[in-house]
This record gives C-alpha cells, sequence and structure tokens, in this order.
C-alpha cells in the first residue's frame, strides 16, 4: 500500500501550495529535492486534521493523524520530488480514515446499541448555532463509504476531482459521481432533521 | 450562490486550527521518543543571536549561524543527509547546556557528540587537528596544514576550515596567520574576535557588546 501511495501520479499541480512548500524548485537545474518534512506537518497538518475530523469525528481523528503522518514520514524519502505533496499527504489521511471506518464496521456488527455512542462521538461543548452542523457531520460520518470521501477530499480536502480519483482509486468520472450522490444525500438528510 | 451545505464543508469542523496545533505538538513527540526522524533541527540562542542547530542520531552535525536562512539550513540537509527532517526539542537540550556554559565561560571543551558526515575527507583532517587545538590556544594556517598532512597548504587549510558545518563547536576560529592576523572567518571576524577573546587567546581590544549582525 504504501509503495502504491509513493507513485502515485500527479496530475494537477497546484502551483500556489506546491510553490511554498516546493522550495528544491529553487535548485532548479540542480537537483528538486523534497523539502523537509517539518513543512509538511507545518503546511498540511491543519487540512489533514480537517478531513480527518470531518470523516470520522474527533475521537479518531487523533490516532489517524499520528498514523497518517508516521507513515508519511516512513514513506517520505521514496516520493519523487515533483510530487504533489498535498494531495499525497491527503490520500494517506483519506486512507486512514477508512482503516478506521471499516474497523468500526467490524466490530459494530453484534451490538448494535453500543455503536450510537461510539458513532456519535462527543463533541462536548458544541458551540452556539452548531447544532445544525453537527447534524451535517453526522450525516457525513454515515454516508456510503465512496460518497463520504469523495464529499470529504472535495470540500473538506479541496482536492481536484482528478485527485479525488487517485486518492478513492477510481475514474475520474466514478469521483463525480460519488461527489453528487453524497451531497444529494446529505442535502435530503439535513433539510428533513 | 453558495449552497448552505456546501459552505460548512468548506469551513471544516470547528476548532480544527487549535486541535491540529495540539495534534502536531504530540506528533512531534511521537517522533522524538520513536527516533523516526533522521534529522532534527532547533534553534539554539547565543550571544551572536539564534543559532540553528541540527542533529542527526549521531550527533550534531550542523550549526549555523543567524544571519543564514532557515529555509537554506533546512534545505541543504534535506538534499545532503535526508528529508525527513523534523523540529525537535529536548533532543537539543544537551546542545544548549553546553553552549550556554561555553559562552559563560564555564565550559572549556564540548563534550556532545558530532557527526561528521557533512565534512569532505581533506576538510575532515584539518578539522580534526583543530579540533584538537586546546581553549586559549591557537595554531596557524601552515600549522594546520602540515598536521593534516596538507601538500596544499595553508590556503586549503583556509579553505576546509571555511567549510566547517559545526563553527564554534569544532574551533575553527582558533586558526589565525601566522603573522598574528585574525585570517578569515565563516561567521565573520568580529565573531572570531569574540571567541578568541572570550577564551583568552586574545586581549579585548576595546570593551563592548557581542557583535551581533543582521
Amino acid at each position: 500500500m504504501r509503495a502504491a501511495l509513493v507513485s502515485s501520479p500527479t496530475t494537477t499541480p497546484r502551483e500556489s501550495k506546491t510553490s511554498r512548500i516546493g522550495l528544491g524548485r529553487r535548485f532548479i537545474g540542480v537537483t528538486l529535492s523534497l523539502p523537509p518534512f517539518q513543512n509538511m506537518i507545518d503546511v498540511h497538518g491543519e487540512d489533514v486534521w480537517r478531513v480527518l475530523v470531518a470523516s470520522v469525528g474527533k475521537d479518531d481523528a487523533e490516532d489517524c493523524y499520528q498514523e497518517t503522518f508516521v507513515s508519511a514520514l516512513r514513506a517520505y524519502p521514496k516520493l519523487r520530488p515533483d510530487s504533489d505533496l498535498r494531495a499525497w499527504i491527503l490520500t494517506i489521511a483519506h486512507r486512514k480514515a477508512l482503516d478506521v471506518h471499516r474497523g468500526r464496521a467490524r466490530h459494530a456488527v453484534p451490538v448494535a446499541e453500543i455503536q450510537e455512542p461510539a458513532d456519535s462521538n462527543g463533541r462536548p461543548g458544541p458551540s452556539p448555532n452548531s447544532d445544525r452542523d453537527d447534524g451535517l457531520w453526522q450525516a457525513v460520518h454515515q454516508l456510503p463509504e465512496r460518497q463520504r470521501s469523495a464529499v470529504v477530499l472535495r470540500f473538506v480536502g479541496d482536492l481536484a476531482h482528478s485527485e479525488i480519483a487517485t486518492a478513492i482509486g477510481c475514474s475520474e468520472e466514478a469521483a463525480r459521481r460519488s461527489l453528487h450522490e453524497g451531497l444529494t444525500k446529505l442535502r435530503k438528510e439535513v433539510l428533513t432533521a | 450562490m453558495t449552497d448552505p451545505i456546501e459552505h460548512t464543508l468548506k469551513a471544516g469542523p470547528q476548532g480544527a486550527a487549535q486541535d491540529a496545533a495540539g495534534a502536531a505538538v504530540r506528533l512531534r513527540d511521537r517522533i522524538a521518543d520513536q527516533g523516526l526522524a533522521d534529522v532534527v533541527y532547533g534553534e539554539v540562542d547565543s550571544p551572536f543571536g539564534v543559532l540553528h542547530a541540527a542533529l542527526t542520531k549521531r550527533g550534531l552535525v550542523r550549526l549555523a549561524f543567524p544571519e543564514e536562512p532557515e529555509n537554506d539550513f533546512l534545505q541543504e540537509l534535506a538534499g545532503k543527509l535526508s528529508p525527513r527532517i523534523v523540529a525537535g526539542d529536548s533532543a537539543l537540550d544537551r546542545v544548549k547546556r553546553e553552549l550556554d556554559e561555553y559562552f559563560a565561560g564555564a565550559r572549556r571543551r564540548f563534550e556532545l557528540s558530532l557527526d561528521w558526515v557533512l565534512i569532505t575527507p581533506f576538510a575532515k583532517r584539518v578539522l580534526h587537528k583543530t579540533a584538537a587545538i586546546p581553549y586559549g590556544g591557537h595554531l596557524s594556517y601552515a600549522e594546520v596544514a602540515a598536521e593534516a598532512g596538507s601538500p596544499r597548504g595553508a590556503r586549503a587549510a583556509g579553505n576546509a576550515l571555511g567549510s566547517n558545518p559545526i563553527p564554534i563547536v569544532i574551533p575553527c576560529h582558533r586558526v589565525l596567520h601566522s603573522g598574528g592576523g585574525l585570517g578569515g572567518y565563516g561567521g565573520g571576524l568580529d565573531r572570531k574576535r569574540f571567541l578568541l577573546e572570550l577564551e583568552g587567546a586574545l586581549t579585548p581590544a576595546l570593551p563592548g557588546t557581542p557583535p551581533r549582525r543582521r
């Protein structure tokens, strides 16, 4: 899995974001080198966190965040320096979130009642007017896997459709479709709530 | 135009910035505890201003004067050593302590372990000889060159000293012109003079504050 991530093709380089961290570009003509890993944490840490909280909820986000960056750190030297680092780290985060959802699905089968508190996974002190937002995030957590991934990576992760397709491992067309279906479902859920 | 649902999704979960900052601190501790990084760096205060220090698992590999931009410092290490570089905190405690003691005049030799990996073979011979010059002492470029077995003489030794990646700790400031002149110094001659005066190898010409460059 790690090897697959490392060799993921990068389709749409984000000029503005990569140039902030792509310090290696300054030595263009010599060798393009990866920026120090600390930049990954400084520049993308918050986006990784947002994607994870949106996908698995705050309680599980912490472990996923740690696992995401530890996996990334291990694989980092093998990454091609011209890779889109943001799409790469968000793809790893996406896979860690999937592991959590699949783990929950496995463990939740026997006792349905226990799933509820685990799933509503406390945002203990919701700020005012966040009730509707909480409902929305709950609905996001409960979307089918591919729809949830597409919605989270598109809106929270701000990835392009092609990058979402790479992250999920589907065609760009399928990614668009999942995104559309997910959004439609969210609108319905939130409006009827 | 903006769909409220898309708007909320784009805004992301509440309090993310703060929570992410906390998670980043725990990540740094975990990387340190488990030794997952190849290079750990941080800031070290000194009379010259804030120095940047980098450590590998073998020891101190680089010490940079304040005017060297942090990005250049990090990118050089990423290119020459490994991009697995993270900011560290407690890993640098020993470096900070020994440098503090040195600048306070309370330490005459460093006991830090050093990583010589950034030093070329010839420079290594020169800097080994340099590292052996005692506190308060000095040698000439020609003497260091001779001791390093340099066929290329004082100028080559000067270049090797100028490439010292761990100044202060490898005391290249203790190498002077044989005529008594200070010679050169990568960190600037004011600093060389300051260090030699600190060690009592030179008598202060003028009372003054430590030279800070901006």
